[in-house]
């Protein structure tokens, strides 16, 4: 444990569609997000995965249960408020990266800040600062058709960060990439978890990606079915003992 | 970066931006050209009453216009005018079409305008040739230069007759043009009652002066009250009458504003179809921007800005395209006239019209699921 939790969900509930064709898509969950941590949420294709990170991240609402985010309730927001909890404590980061094609590298990064009303040359200098600290301080002008898929997501990660949010949370972010781009993403992510003292989830089934995480959450068919921590006092978990410790306690 | 994403949203596809415009700038010309058709059309109509000067015009009862008042009026209804409190003068005038028989044969019609110098009532103005003591001597008229050939005259010492009379060319006005393509021909008084053969003393037009200070509602009331039978009408009030004999009893009116409606309505359409088109084209990046928080108005207005940005182009190159056409009509019977408050009005209407246009792809962004950025 490293605090006390910035993203919390109690007992959610999630059905999809409708009549004949209503899916459960979640059927229970609950999970706690801590500061400076770096959470793996994992699981087969249609286990929910994609569906919690959605309300988590208060772009999906829940069919029951709690998510509150900074210690506040999202039950019962407009869709306004709602926008208005991401802009002020989540970062968002996407398997296809959602870059804007027609804005530089710059001008991603300064959008999402000025999304936040934050705007003109402190705007700038920070978006740039944040371009400088992912490794892409000589690229800022360079649109993202003319970056390569790593460059992408490194400038979808100063995005995310550029807000300072204390909540990042990522769709597959290493799905699109080769291993070594796939490595220097998650490399930047535990980074960012650890000395920024953010709480990052990052949902996966990339299993190059464990070697990064101080805890992995295991879900299949809309509920968690298993959790391993990183032991503290280690730089980083290594993926064979999370493997057999999971193997051990099942 | 709502104008910076909105412009580069915009320039991203050429192709579309290019319809786009051409819808605007198709719109814009068509609206300043018939606008601008009423507005020179108006001006036309009612030049005769806004250069005349005088308060209140004494018309014989339901005169039409300026050029329909009928010879109708006595010196009896001058000296009852005369008399009325407030009243400093009553200047008679003649207005009356007559035929015009060309030099080489055959004929047009003519509005012949009679009225005195010495009245300071109407009078030529333009004079580019001879002045109002040429056109008192027997015989002399003053035309304008636009309708010589229509005339069938070259200019200054040219002769012709009116109806029986023969007339001499002694003045010549420049842009004095008659709506009704019938050229005006001023000359005296008299002159023109004899030209169109008028009995006695009768006139078509009491243009009455006012004693300074003195209350034109008052006097007119009086006016009407001693005046049975002709009617006693401000200015504005024979204007209106005028533009709506000649504007819209005779459809011409309409035909001009249902054009620039048509012209709006197209415009609308196309920049509806492009806009909701294009947004459609960036649903993706705007389910971004809300899952990375934007507000609603937020993308309102990058939408909003996408249309007002297409406005301001298209009303540029519209602009330009309409001051030409509006060049090349200037030495037409019918030329295009194009006022600040007119190039204003467009700018507004054009604004407005994307506006509207926005409307489709607002409604759509409304609709929009930021959870499809998980989609892709």
């Amino acid at each position: 444990m490293t605090g006390t939790p910035v993203l919390e969900a109690d007992n959610i509930v999630k059905e999809l569609g409708r009549g004949a064709g209503k899916v459960m898509a979640l059927k229970g969950v609950s999970l706690a997000l801590n500061p400076g941590e770096l959470t793996l949420l994992m699981g087969p294709s249609g286990s929910g995965k994609t569906t919690l990170l959605s309300i988590l991240g208060c772009i999906l609402t829940q069919t029951s249960g709690d998510i509150r985010v900074a210690g506040q309730s999202t039950s019962g927001l407009s869709a306004e408020a709602l926008a208005g909890l991401r802009r002020a404590h989540i970062g968002y980061i996407f398997q296809s990266y959602n870059l804007f094609p027609t804005l530089n590298a710059l001008e991603n990064v300064r959008i999402a800040l000025d999304v936040l009303g934050q705007k003109g040359y402190a705007a700038s200098q920070r978006a740039e600062e944040v371009l400088h600290e992912v490794g892409l301080g000589h690229r800022l002008k360079n649109y993202p058709g003319n970056l390569s898929g790593g460059e992408q997501q490194r400038v979808a990660v100063a995005r995310a960060i550029a807000s300072s949010p204390s909540i990042v949370l990522a769709d597959e972010p290493t799905a699109a990439l080769d291993s070594e781009n796939g490595h220097a993403v998650m490399e930047l992510l535990a980074r960012i978890a650890r000395e920024q003292k953010r709480s990052v989830l990052a949902v996966t089934h990339d299993p190059r990606t464990l070697g990064y995480a101080d805890r992995v959450v295991r879900i299949e068919d809309g509920l968690i079915v298993g959790e391993e921590r990183r032991p503290d006092g280690l730089d980083a978990p290594r993926v064979t003992d999370l493997t057999k410790r999971r193997k051990a306690h099942g | 970066m709502i104008l910076t994403l909105a412009f580069r949203n915009l320039f991203h596809d050429r192709i579309r931006l290019a319809v786009t415009l051409i819808g605007i700038l198709f719109s814009i010309v068509l609206v300043a050209v018939q606008l601008g058709l009423y507005l020179g059309s108006s001006r036309m109509i009612t030049a005769m009453i806004d250069k005349a000067n005088g308060d209140l015009w004494v018309t014989a009862y339901g005169a039409k216009s300026f050029e329909d008042g009928g010879v109708l009026l006595t010196p009896r209804e001058r000296h009852a005018a005369l008399a009325t409190p407030g009243v400093k003068a009553v200047i008679p005038m003649i207005v009356a079409f007559a035929e015009w028989r060309k030099p080489s044969g055959g004929s047009t019609r003519v509005v012949v305008v009679g009225t005195d110098a010495e009245d300071d009532g109407l009078q030529p103005w333009s004079l580019v040739q001879g002045n109002w003591d040429d056109i008192k001597s027997p015989d002399a008229i003053a035309v304008d230069n636009t309708y010589l050939r229509e005339l069938d005259i070259s200019g200054v010492g040219s002769t012709a007759q009116i109806a029986t009379g023969r007339v001499r060319v002694r003045a010549l006005t420049s842009g004095i043009r008659s709506f009704t393509q019938s050229p005006y021909v001023f000359t005296p008084l008299n002159r023109a009652r004899q030209l169109i053969g008028v009995d006695g003393d009768k006139t078509t037009f009491f243009l009455v002066q006012l004693e300074p200070g003195a209350d034109v509602e008052a006097v007119r009331a009086d006016l009407k009250q001693r005046l049975d039978g002709a009617d006693v009408l401000t200015k504005p009030e024979f204007r209106d009458r005028s533009l709506t004999q000649w504007l819209f009893r005779t459809g011409a009116g309409v035909a001009l504003i249902g054009g620039a409606l048509l012209g709006i309505l197209v415009g609308t359409v196309i920049v509806a179809q492009t806009l909701y088109s294009s947004t459609k084209d960036h649903l993706n990046e705007f389910a971004t921007l809300r899952a990375l928080g934007s507000s609603s108005g937020y993308i309102h207005k990058v939408i909003l800005a996408q249309a007002g940005l297409s406005a301001v182009i298209g009303y540029i190159l519209g602009m330009m395209i309409s001051l030409t056409v509006l060049f090349m009509s200037r030495s037409s019977p019918l030329p295009l006239v194009m006022t600040p408050g007119l190039a204003g009005a467009l700018f507004g209407l054009t604004l407005s019209m994307c506006a509207i246009s926005a409307v489709s792809a607002i409604v759509k962004v409304t609709k929009i699921d930021p959870a499809t950025v998980f989609n892709r």
